[in-house]
């Protein structure tokens, strides 16, 4: 019997996931998807956020400014892309300067420093593209943002490092309390027993609590839809812009990405399909249009990908973090919506906590803390270009040549603990594909490359899930008899064929 | 080739950057003072994996394919012992001490340094007088044309599509629809059925399609199969792989019309809606881009804003056909070894024509004459914004009608060009402006 299995590896089973790697016990944690960072992670707005926006006293204002504090010191331990680039909520009229003042307010008792009113001209003072109707903003000095692909995957990487079990593919269907313990069900019909479980599952997690606890809760998938603007956009704003909430809705975000993108989104739209991340005409209209208050001059034009995810709302509008009080041994991270990337660092420390207050586990005297993440050539200066390519020439060898991605950067990616098995799983680790022509004319090498590394045939090269198949099958070959035959016939088929 | 000095670095390999690098050689340029720099382990660019015909009638009168056009090209350059670096990526071009062109002044040509690298030399950098751009141009992704749905695999560019097929062998999808009738849309969609593929129907926004008129004749009617013009995609089903795609007719507007859409089912999307030139390392270097070609402004000898450097192909603006890409990369190799041999020589008169587009032109190239630098010939190229039948090409000298020619039809897929004599510009009196229009017909 294991010691502890989590369900789901985005950033907050992940985050767990390494917290609880620090002692002695055993950790498995069971991932649906092809990789970590298959669900809510891998769409959201990247954003630090300085904990003025929740509740004061509410979960989501301790795990927010707690995780906040924690950013800077995690990633440089886990050497992932942070910064500190400021926030500034924004406000159009005196009833405006109203609500960011009472978020001020708000953020003080959460213990969130830094901030202060300024003007608008201040603010454009900062921002010289915010809009000329803008009045009023609510500085925010510790907001920040972070690649949220890297933050998952470093510390997923990190838990692994330290010996935590990951296994991929694994759709929970069942979990049955038994002798002491916890049997977990898949849907491929395999097993696992485990003295505690996490339940980390996204817009999943009411699906699990309810399948143990008589005290159910409910969780709307609530879409937000994106779009990312070129990286020649770099610099349109350098702080990340939100709108000041008011009666029509909390308004869209304008901000840079890690890497120099632009991006701007989202949209909450209370959807019932867990599954939904599909964009829409209306949704990405909408994004355009409401960023467009924001800043003047938007460049639109500049738009290169959209994109949508899902945050994972519970009815009580609250993080649930904890033993469920009907189950023993089954602990709760859910209903992780916004400021859940932000939180993640604070709910891995809180949940290890409350299981290291249960199971006691000594702490391992080999915990490594640190990573070393992927070199990257895009920004390395020219003599760590040198340096790098010298020590190994694969690293001259650009595959995407938008975002300057090379072969060693690929083979890394690959190679690595918990490495990439997928086009998309390349793309998060090394930007492969991410960039203006979005994969157009890496894909095939891409392709090439996984294929050498993993062994596997081009025909099984997925874009991220098992069925996402790029390929379907060799072109119209020749057979040895000297007629055409069709690629997609197998030999069978073809003497049936002849036969006819 | 690390740290070393050349005359003329040629950036791209394909067809521009061979029909360059031979006609720089031809003009005089020791071969050992050319460079070209490809990133891909061939020469010949995008033409390797066109392996259609119909490449070659108006330089050679004979129809070839890519790889053999390409070929006699990339022979020229071996014939003269011009050296290639391949599988070599540029990262920078940035001229000496850091400034910009205007800051080292028109004057003063600036060296140029070209940082590149490649697993054999790792990262160097290389010294140039003159550079001659020829990086092509690449497709709009989807992600650029709003279109909502899943993001499933299945979406490729039409020219993934072909790198699939003709390069690698292999199959992308069965039953495809393509959205966008650029040209590779057209070839691929013969080249699917060809292949055995189902292609359902090709969806175009605009009322007229971007490729040519063979195209559409050889590649969609003589396999039946509909383009539907005035329509465009609207919705992408299938969360792991495309399942369906839902297409509506667009009114003036371009705006879905509610009540039009239709659902295919199609494991494949194809993507051929417009060229893009590459031109990140162009801006790097500070060259002043076109709004219209996103490719560099340039003169009568396809300089760009930066003294000594050049641009040709379809980096300079997407071309049509490759015959006019490896005459106009001729032109510009002729007019870098020019640059290089004559510098200072040819004395400025001073006098620069701007050439506008107007009514219904959407660019020129180039988009300036200095009568001093002119040959006896001048081309100008252009392509028109919308279909015009039966109107007529106008060439305006300041306000007046210089020459009007008559064109049965004017189409944007189709590139089109009117040539001057230097001799024209001279003999007229304080020439101050040169303006290409289409006339229509009710207008004359």
């Amino acid at each position: 019997m294991l010691d502890v299995i989590i369900i789901g590896a985005g950033v907050t089973g992940s985050a767990i996931a390494r917290e609880l790697g620090r002692r002695d016990r055993s950790v498995l944690v069971l991932e649906k998807g092809p990789d970590v960072c298959e669900g809510t992670t891998k769409a959201n707005s990247g954003i630090v956020h300085a904990g003025h926006d929740a509740k004061p006293g509410s979960m989501k204002a301790r795990m927010n400014v707690l995780g906040s504090r924690m950013m800077p010191t995690l990633a440089r331990e886990l050497d992932f892309p942070y910064r500190r680039n400021t926030s500034l909520v924004i406000g159009f009229d005196d009833e405006d300067r109203k609500t960011l003042e009472k978020l001020k307010e708000q953020g003080e008792e959460n213990g969130v420093e830094g901030l202060a009113i300024i003007s608008g001209d201040e603010a454009r003072g900062r921002e010289p593209n915010l809009s000329k109707k803008v009045t009023c903003a609510l500085l925010c000095r510790t907001g920040g943002i972070v690649d949220p692909f890297l933050l998952n995957i470093a510390l997923a990487e990190n838990a692994n490092v330290n010996g935590v079990q990951f296994e991929f593919g694994k759709e929970v269907k069942e979990i049955h309390r038994e002798r002491g313990g916890f049997v977990v069900k898949c849907a491929d019909r395999s097993m696992y027993e485990a003295k505690y479980v996490i339940n980390a599952a996204g817009v999943y997690a009411d699906y699990f609590h309810n399948l143990v606890s008589g005290r159910k809760i409910h969780i709307t998938p609530r879409r937000g839809q994106y779009l990312l603007m070129d990286k020649k956009t770099a610099g349109f704003v350098d702080a990340t812009v939100f709108q000041c909430p008011t009666k029509m809705g909390k308004g869209v975000l304008v901000t840079p990405t890690m890497h120099g993108n632009l991006l701007i989104g989202p949209t909450a739209e209370d959807i019932d399909d867990k599954e939904g991340t599909f964009t829409t005409a209306e949704g990405l209209a909408e994004v355009l249009e409401k960023a467009g208050l924001s800043a003047d001059n938007l460049p639109t034009r500049q738009v290169i990908t959209s994109f949508a995810g899902l945050r994972a709302h519970e009815d009580g509008g609250d993080f649930i973090i904890g033993e469920v009080p009907d189950c023993p041994g089954f602990f709760d991270a859910a209903g992780i919506e916004s400021p859940g990337l932000t939180s993640a660092p604070a709910i891995g420390v809180y949940v290890a906590q409350l299981i290291t207050e249960r199971d006691h586990a000594p702490e391992k005297k080999n915990f490594v803390a640190k990573r070393k993440g992927i070199p990257c050539m895009a920004t390395a200066s020219p003599e760590e270009r040198k340096r790098l390519v010298a020590a190994n020439p694969l690293y001259a060898n650009v595959v995407c040549r938008c975002e300057l991605v090379t072969e060693g950067e690929i083979v890394d990616a690959i190679n690595r603990p918990l490495g990439a098995k997928t086009l998309d799983g390349i793309k998060r680790r090394v930007r492969a594909g991410m960039g203006r022509c979005q994969a157009g004319f890496c894909t095939p090498k891409q392709m090439d490359i996984l294929s050498r590394e993993l062994g596997i045939p081009l025909e099984d090269i997925v874009k991220s899930g098992k069925d996402a198949k790029i390929l379907c099958g060799p072109t119209k070959q020749a057979d040895p008899n000297g007629t055409i035959c069709f690629g997609y016939t197998n030999a069978a088929d073809l003497e049936s064929r002849k036969q006819n | 080739m690390a740290d070393k000095s050349y005359k003329t670095v040629i950036i791209g390999g394909g067809p521009a950057g061979l029909a360059a690098a031979s006609s720089a050689v031809d003009s005089g340029l020791d071969a050992g003072d050319v460079l070209v720099i490809e990133r891909d382990n061939v020469l010949g660019g995008i033409l390797n994996q066109c392996i259609h015909n119909g490449f070659g009638l108006h330089t050679f009168g004979e129809e070839l394919t890519g790889p053999e056009y390409a070929q006699r090209f990339e022979d020229k350059v071996k014939e003269r012992h011009i050296p290639c670096l391949l599988s070599t990526i540029v990262v920078d071009i940035s001229t000496e001490d850091g400034k910009t062109a205007r800051e080292a002044g028109r004057e003063k040509n600036p060296k140029k340094i070209v940082s590149a690298m490649n697993k054999t030399d790792g990262f160097f950098t290389v010294e140039a007088d003159t550079v001659i751009l020829a990086m092509g141009c690449r497709e709009r992704p989807r992600g650029a044309l709003n279109i909502p749905g899943y993001r499933p695999a299945g979406i490729y560019t039409a020219g993934t599509a072909q790198r699939f097929v003709n390069i690698e062998g292999k199959m992308p999808g069965r039953k495809v629809v393509i959205l966008g009738s650029g040209d590779i849309g057209l070839i691929m969609a013969r080249r699917m059925t060809l292949e055995g593929a189902k292609v359902e129907v090709v969806a175009e926004l605009m009322p007229y399609s971007g490729g040519l008129k063979r195209n559409i004749v050889q590649c969609l009617d003589d396999f039946g199969i509909p383009l539907k013009l005035s329509h465009t995609v609207i919705d992408i089903q299938g969360k792991e792989r495309v399942e369906a795609v839902t297409i509506a007719e667009v009114g003036p507007d371009r705006r879905p019309i509610p009540g039009t859409e239709e659902t295919y089912e199609c494991d494949t999307l194809l993507l051929s809606c417009g060229l893009i030139p590459e031109n990140e390392l162009s801006t790097q270097l500070g060259v002043e881009l076109s709004r219209v070609t996103n490719g560099p402004v340039v003169n009568e000898s396809l300089e760009t804003s930066v003294p000594g450097v050049f641009a040709c192909g379809n980096v300079l603006h997407v071309h049509d056909l490759v015959d006019y890409v490896s005459e106009e990369a001729s032109e510009a190799g002729k007019r870098a070894a020019s640059f290089v041999l004559h510098e200072g020589e040819n004395e400025e008169d001073g006098t620069v024509i701007p050439v506008t587009a107007a009514d219904g032109v959407r660019y020129t190239v180039p988009s300036s004459i200095r009568i001093g630098h002119m040959e006896d010939l001048q081309r100008i190229r252009f392509r028109v914004g919308a279909v015009f039948k039966g109107a007529s090409v106008e060439i305006d000298f300041n306000d007046t009608v210089f020459r009007s020619q008559k064109k049965k039809i004017l189409a944007p897929g189709e590139m089109e060009q009117v040539i001057l004599k230097k001799s024209d510009l001279t003999g007229f009196d304080g020439l101050k402006s040169i303006t290409i229009r289409v006339r229509k017909n009710e207008d004359i």
